[in-house]
């Protein structure tokens, strides 16, 4: 076994402990600090593909920013964690025993090395994956590129549309509204007749 | 500089959905957006007419591919929106949802749809389907406040995940074993000396296609997401994206992997089977249209799969032409279920339609043609859909198939002829079944769609035609 195979065990180890904990702790902020992990270990692995960008993509949004805000929300809410995994150990012989009736029979029909398929050549040690990313995405991937900020468009038109709720009798205010205010708007002077003239009309 | 002409209609569409959304935020007038919205596909329509060539274009560095098939396909596309936005309006008045996000969650649908029909690549394929799909869902849980729409949504955004997975995983076997996502270059280069994993992938790829067409064993979602989904939607989701459906089925297999003809054609006689036996055995026993209707959808996919599956050019473009047909045919259905409709009140048992003749003599018998044209009854076009299909299926070899298929569709007519039945020989219901502020566009647009059904079942040829045509032109 030479250097590179080991490093993948022991990242593939960590990944497989780090992703368990997902699933089995107690504690949701333990949950993603265990997710922060195999996110990490995944960029690892991606390292030693040669997928730098992909790496450090993933940690600088997975981790740095979208796993920050997870934890927040985690903090934030109330969970209770034993009422939503009640059911989940009644259920795991058996969803064990598929998974791993599954995983058999996928090795016994890809058994062999990568499926048969030859490994593709390592590319030269002053290959930046970054570049070629970079220069691919905005020439031969333009349509592929744009159509995806178009989904994006379409989830924030969707989350906005789901959740924003214009409730009646809310107590904001509108500048704009408050700024064309008249005088006539807020004042109105009505004029009384005197009151006493009218209580002694109606003695008489 | 790429070339853009050939995905101007694209283009017009993306902006003019996002004027959609600037109209709505400054007029917060639906009535703005909807014009807007049916000007946009009017407009699309145009620009696909005008750059329509019998030649296919690929542009954008193969990512997308301009042929007659598409063009058809997206002719069809808008129309089909058109229609299905008319006969919605006072549906969605009613229910405080004729806003400009739904329009505009429309458009992009439509665009995913457009992207799908174009795509020559992977990427687009996947693209353009998680672009409907997103937009689908959304539009599904558009009344919040409806817990049955929620739940709807919530399925089939799981389930609809789960399939874009497969989908995808299947595509990342096929590129492993290929080294490209083009798909033409994937069909010169299938290595066929690998085939566990071709037929590996493939098998991912076919179970994403069969959630996505919501066709068995992979239908569990149709009938929960069209009950569970505002009428309006139903008739959106039902309706439109089968065209596309049917383009991304069509781009996938035969452009992409029709050297593995034999491989996918015994997956898809497997699902077509499933699919004609569970939709037809299943929607006997349904009380509720909408349902009854989800499972009539899953039958009528699995024929859509038998006209692929027969692998031939008659068969590509029977399964063409019973796309186009199942499409008007269920615009017509649904649309008559949201005409019915009104605020408060929906007519989706079938006992709503109980002595519809008595009092609406025209409309029983628009949903009557529609019926039995689904049944596939002549004169009706649905008739010669299926016999199209059948024709080629028996012409490729399949007669087993055919002779399934035939049984099935009888036992199919069945909960057809019932609704027909309901409508003219029981007891029409006490209060009147027609709003009474039902507006008389989308009475009119109803007749055509009925009169469409009828006089293109009575010369079919034209469309036959023009299908077999479009089909030639794109797949030499």
């Amino acid at each position: 076994m030479d250097f590179t195979s080991l490093v993948f065990y022991l990242f593939s180890a960590i990944l497989v402990v780090a992703g368990l904990r997902v699933v089995t702790a107690r504690n949701p902020v333990h949950s993603a600090l265990a997710l922060v992990l195999a996110f990490f270990t995944g960029a690892c692995l991606w390292m030693l593909l040669e997928a730098e960008f992909l790496a450090i993509t993933l940690v600088l949004v997975y981790v740095g920013a979208v796993m920050v805000l997870f934890l927040f929300v985690v903090m934030m809410l109330d969970i209770n964690i034993e009422e939503m995994r009640r059911g989940f150990w009644d259920y795991l012989p058996l969803a064990a025993l598929v998974a791993v009736l599954m995983a058999i029979e996928m090795i016994t029909v890809l058994a062999g090395e990568r499926f048969g398929l030859a490994p593709p050549s390592p590319k030269p040690a002053d290959y930046s994956n970054t570049r070629e990313l970079g220069l691919l995405i905005y020439t031969d991937y333009v349509y592929a590129f744009e159509l995806a900020a178009v989904i994006l468009l379409v989830a924030i038109v969707a989350a906005i549309a789901l959740t924003l709720r214009r409730r009646p009798g809310r107590k904001s205010v509108d500048p704009a509204e408050q700024v064309k205010v008249r005088r006539a708007d807020r004042v109105r002077l009505v004029s009384l007749k005197p009151q006493k003239a009218e209580a002694r009309e109606e003695e008489a | 500089m790429p070339d853009l002409l050939p995905a101007l209609p694209e283009i017009f569409v993306l902006t003019l959905a996002c004027a959609v959304l600037l109209v709505e935020a400054y007029t917060k007038n639906g009535y703005w957006s909807y014009a807007l919205t049916q000007l946009t596909l009017l407009g699309a329509a145009v620009l696909t007419v005008f750059t329509t060539s019998a030649d296919t274009v690929y542009a954008f560095n193969g990512l997308f591919v301009d042929d007659l098939m598409g063009d058809v396909l997206k002719l069809m596309t808008y129309l089909a929106a058109i229609v299905s936005v008319v006969y919605s309006r006072t549906y969605l008045t009613d229910r405080g949802m004729f806003r400009g996000e739904y329009f505009a969650l429309l458009l992009f649908a439509v665009l995913g749809m457009m992207v799908m029909i174009s795509a020559a690549h992977f990427l687009s394929l996947y693209l353009g389907l998680e672009l409907l799909s997103l937009s689908l869902y959304a539009m599904v849980a558009l009344q919040r406040d409806s817990k049955v729409a929620t739940e709807a949504a919530m399925k089939y955004f799981v389930l609809g995940a789960l399939a874009s997975g497969l989908l995808l995983y299947g595509m990342s076997l096929i590129y492993g074993l290929t080294g490209s996502l083009h798909l033409a270059e994937v069909a010169a280069t299938v290595d066929f000396r690998n085939q566990t994993v071709l037929a590996f992938g493939l098998v991912f790829l076919l179970a994403g296609l069969g959630f996505k067409l919501g066709a068995a064993p992979f239908h569990m979602w149709v009938p929960d997401i069209y009950h569970g989904a505002p009428t309006a939607v139903t008739l959106f989701l039902g309706s439109v994206p089968k065209l596309a459906a049917f383009a991304f089925v069509m781009r996938l297999l035969v452009d992409g992997l029709h050297p593995a003809v034999g491989d996918w054609q015994q997956m898809l006689a497997v699902m077509a089977v499933v699919s004609l036996v569970v939709g037809n055995l299943a929607a006997i026993v349904q009380t509720n249209i909408k349902r009854m209707l989800a499972y009539s959808t899953i039958a009528h996919m699995g024929f859509l799969l038998l006209g692929v599956l027969s692998g031939s050019y008659a068969g590509y473009s029977a399964a063409m032409f019973y796309v186009v047909t199942y499409v008007l045919m269920s615009l017509g259905a649904f649309g008559m279920v949201v005409y019915l409709s009104r605020g408060g009140f929906e007519a989706e048992r079938v006992d709503d339609f109980r002595g519809l003749n008595a009092t609406h003599p025209w409309l029983a018998a628009v949903m009557a043609m529609m019926m039995l044209s689904m049944a596939g009854l002549p004169p009706f076009l649905g008739f010669y859909a299926k016999l199209t299909v059948l024709q080629a299926l028996v012409g490729a070899g399949w007669l087993w198939l055919a002779v399934v298929a035939v049984l099935m569709s009888l036992i199919g007519a069945y909960y057809y002829l019932r609704v027909v039945k309901v409508m003219y020989f029981d007891a029409p219901h006490a209060e009147p079944l027609v709003p009474a502020t039902a507006a008389g566009d989308v009475r009119a647009l109803l007749s055509l769609n009925g009169a469409a059904v009828l006089l293109l079942g009575i010369l079919p040829q034209p469309l036959i035609t023009l299908c077999a045509y479009a089909i030639q032109a794109s797949f030499r």
